[in-house]
């Protein structure tokens, strides 16, 4: 039976129709194309009537194949296959002309535009015919998910899933969760201290029964797909025996040894060689530094031992590895903050008073080295002036070229913190304002009516040469005030660098492991980046939080119970479909040369020793196709894009060119018969 | 006759992920390039088999693109290295045919760079364009070639394929 197409142009209002004509394509795929036996254009094909319109047709005119030309497949694919399986056709016998992205909104000719739009619907057409009906196949989802990170997103994922009573394994690279939260002090706008809103969330995931919490733990291997991974662990040596350590902190009492702490404390405060990155830390146990640890250099002191009432401490310990099964994984790693350094004019690093804004948020901690109190860098002065500067190593095409959507608001938080907790001068040093969101714009308006000063302008220098009297001792910010045209020198005595939000320095080798991709920049690209920020092009894994793009805690709060609840409609379904775009190996034909094994990065492709054949495991295939044109005895057919459907695509895109020269078509085809 | 500007018919295959997804960008942002590339949909840029290019062009066809992920960005994580490495026998078998260089390109273009896909579109088309119609079908079909050229280009790759047990 021959097969019937049908035909369909889109104006997308004036967007297609504005610069093709969509009447003389629909009319001339009606009269010149095999197979078409319905041609028609509509002003909205994915509209309920333009949808109406192709199920109709399948009905009453029987047609067995149907060609949309509209917008590209990424938009309305699934929409058009939903009104071919609603009348009854399988929605795989359904194929799309990208009219307005390819054609009507990139050409200048509306004559050209035409003709190009006719070579797409005769590829689309070509190509239908050979379609195979598909279905795609069901794998059950593990109710189990993974989260990877323990920051306020991870967080806030973990307990969203673990209430709603699955149970979740929450992986954290650092001795306790909590991320950056951790370190602030207060946060914008409500000026809510950070860790009284944190640490309850924390102890949660602490006892909740249905989290699994691995601090000091990295993600080592994954594998498998989208309901159904494995995924191997490696838990750190603590070189103390959780089981055994109550979390008295004796050991970290009786240390001698102090160093520099450069992660929780940003560099300005200490920790011992056995610690807590702070104290209200989840899981409380306690981790040796081998790095600094005296026993570890020298091989004696081990006061740390002596002390633990309980015999918790393990010199011994080795790494452990844990391997488990996940449904879903969720991605919320976090940021790095930029380095400063890279912009020596600012003078971090070889002014003292010069603090980034990590730092400043320790300094402002009541926890914190100074207990709260905002001293310079000799640690007894108070500061009479101090300057903001925004933008560092933001919005600057020499590193980040993004704007890290939180400084603005961090610096307007300093600022509220400077003039209660010591009454100084504070100015900041802007490119825009960006108070953005609820309640923002009023914290700015807070800040003017307390007084804090704004200069529009990108700092040029910070320095501690004395120009001018009164600049003595001081630094002085040298900086263009843009808003009255003027050059000013203004002399603080602190500064505070607004640093950028940046991706994780290994995000590239994270989303390697996970099978996402990363943006130039490095963050996570997301699978839309406005219908679907959660998920990415990988099903299973999602991401969460400030490792997709900066954003701040209300943002990565959202997100994490966004992704929560994309893994929980997958959970409560019970199973997913997997598309069935994928490859299979035709046994008769296979040599056995094994060539495609060691194409598949998914290692769907296995060698069957006894019958000397190679078979692809559906569930892991992902479609990509490679193995397929690798193939050397054709052996492998790709499921939606076969050869033959691609051979005949490029046959109806060039039909002008095949119809024109006068050859004859490679593949002979028999002579239409008349009717 | 001598006036009338040479309007090459190239053939595009674009990954689904990265390339296909600029092409829809560069339509969104309504940047405009010359209507004379016609483009496919695969999966990945590792789907094309250079038997696609020598359909393509032996259909008719004046130049061939191939569109991918940009090295490390591959959706498929490592495919578009193996495009590449095909994408240089290609274009080794292509030259000991006698085919200009420009007649075919392998262009990496992120899902974000609308522009650069664009401009690499029109760049082709222009070098296309000076080179001339390549016109595979009706010179192999003059010399009367062609039936014998497929022949022995099936025996040749059938023996190619022989496993040695």
């Amino acid at each position: 039976m021959a097969e019937r197409v049908g035909v369909y142009i889109c104006h997308c209002g004036s967007n297609i129709a504005g610069k093709v004509d969509v009447e003389n394509v629909s009319q001339w795929a009606g009269e010149e194309l095999d197979n078409v036996v319905v041609s028609r254009d509509y002003e909205f094909m994915c509209s309920s009537l333009g949808q109406e319109l192709i199920e109709e047709d399948i009905k009453n005119e029987g047609l067995t194949r149907v060609v949309v030309g509209a917008c590209s497949p990424h938009l309305h694919e699934k929409t058009f296959r939903k009104a071919c399986s609603n009348a009854g056709l399988n929605p795989y016998l359904c194929q799309m002309a990208s009219l307005r992205e390819q054609v009507s909104w990139v050409t200048e000719d509306e004559t050209l535009a035409t003709a190009k739009s006719k070579a797409m619907i005769s590829g689309a057409v070509k190509r239908v015919l050979l379609h195979e009906e598909l279905e795609p196949t069901e794998v059950p989802v593990n109710p189990h998910s993974l989260v990877v990170g323990g920051g306020i997103a991870g967080i806030q994922t973990a307990l969203e899933l673990a209430n709603s009573g699955n149970p979740v394994f929450l992986v954290e690279r650092e001795p306790s969760i909590g991320g950056h939260m951790a370190q602030f002090d207060k946060t914008f706008p409500t000026l809510d201290c950070s860790a009284c809103i944190l640490t309850p969330n924390m102890s949660d995931v602490s006892s909740h029964p249905n989290i699994t919490l691995l601090a000091y733990s990295e993600v080592e291997d994954v594998s498998g797909f989208i309901g159904n991974f494995h995924v191997r662990i490696r838990k750190k040596a603590r070189y103390v025996i959780e089981e055994d350590c109550t979390g008295c902190g004796i050991c970290i009492e009786k240390c001698p040894k102090k160093v520099l702490d450069n992660v929780f404390e940003a560099g300005i405060g200490y920790r011992k060689s056995i610690y807590r990155p702070f104290p209200q830390a989840v899981p409380k146990y306690p981790v040796i530094d081998t790095e600094s640890c005296i026993y570890f250099d020298r091989g004696t002191c081990k006061a740390c031992e002596k002390f633990c009432p309980t015999n918790a401490i393990d010199f011994e310990q080795k790494d452990t590895y844990i391997d488990i099964d996940v449904g879903n994984i969720i991605l919320a790693t976090g940021y790095d903050t930029f380095d400063s350094r890279k912009i020596p004019q600012y003078g971090y690093g070889r002014l003292a008073n010069v603090f980034t804004s990590l730092e400043f948020e320790r300094l402002c901690n009541a926890s914190g080295p100074t207990d709260g109190k905002i001293l310079l860098r000799d640690g007894v002065t108070t500061p009479k002036s101090v300057a903001i500067i925004h933008c560092v190593g933001s919005r600057d095409t020499r590193f980040n070229a993004h704007c890290s959507a939180v400084c603005c608001m961090s610096a307007l938080k300093f600022g509220h913190l400077v003039i209660e907790k010591t009454g100084a001068e504070v100015h900041s040093f802007y490119t825009d304002m960006r108070p953005t969101f609820k309640d923002y714009e009023e914290f700015y308006h807070r800040l003017l009516e307390e007084g804090m000063h704004f200069t529009r302008g990108r700092v040029a220098e910070v320095t501690d040469a004395a120009r001018q009297p009164g600049e003595e001792g001081k630094l002085i910010i040298q900086v263009e005030d843009t808003l009255i045209g003027r050059q000013r020198r203004i002399p603080v005595d602190m500064v505070i660098l607004m640093t950028a939000l940046e991706p994780k320095p290994d995000a590239r080798e994270v989303g390697l492991k996970f099978g996402i991709s990363c943006s130039m920049a490095g963050w996570f690209t997301e699978r839309h980046p406005k219908l679907d920020p959660v998920a990415t092009m990988t099903d299973g894994i999602f991401i969460a939080g400030a490792c997709q793009g900066p954003k701040d805690i209300p943002a990565s709060v959202s997100q994490g119970a966004a992704a929560a609840a994309r893994v929980l409609g997958m959970i409560m379904k019970g199973a997913v479909e997997i598309e069935p775009v994928v490859a299979t190996i035709h046994e008769e034909r296979c040599s056995g040369c094994r060539i495609c094994n060691t194409l598949c990065p998914f290692n769907a492709i296995d060698y069957v020793e006894d019958k000397m054949v190679s078979v692809i495991n559906q569930a892991l295939c992902k479609g990509c196709g490679t193995c397929v044109a690798a193939c050397p005895a054709q052996a492998i057919s790709g499921a939606h894009y076969s050869n033959d459907q691609i051979f005949a695509e490029i046959e109806g895109l060039l039909f002008d060119v095949v119809q024109g020269n006068g050859s004859k078509p490679v593949v002979e085809e028999p002579e239409a018969v008349p009717a | 006759m001598a006036d009338e500007r040479f309007e090459p018919k190239i053939i595009a295959f674009l990954c689904n992920w990265c390339s296909y997804r600029a092409a829809d960008l560069a339509g969104t942002a309504r940047i405009k390039y010359e209507p004379n590339i016609r483009m496919l949909r695969v999966m990945c840029s590792g789907r094309v088999d250079p038997s696609f290019v020598l359909k393509a062009f032996a259909l008719g066809a004046d130049g061939v693109m191939i569109a991918g992920c940009h090295p490390g960005e591959c959706h498929y994580l490592e495919q578009n290295y193996k495009t590449m490495r095909r994408f240089s026998m290609l274009k080794h078998t292509l030259k000991a045919m006698g085919m200009e260089d420009d007649r075919v390109r392998l262009q990496w273009a992120s899902a974000a760079e609308g522009v650069l896909l664009a401009g690499a579109i029109n760049e082709m088309i222009e070098q296309v364009r000076a080179l001339g119609p390549l016109d595979w079908p009706k010179n192999w079909s003059e010399n009367g070639k062609i039936d014998e050229a497929i022949e022995q280009l099936v025996e040749e790759h059938a023996e190619a394929m022989e496993v040695p047990v």
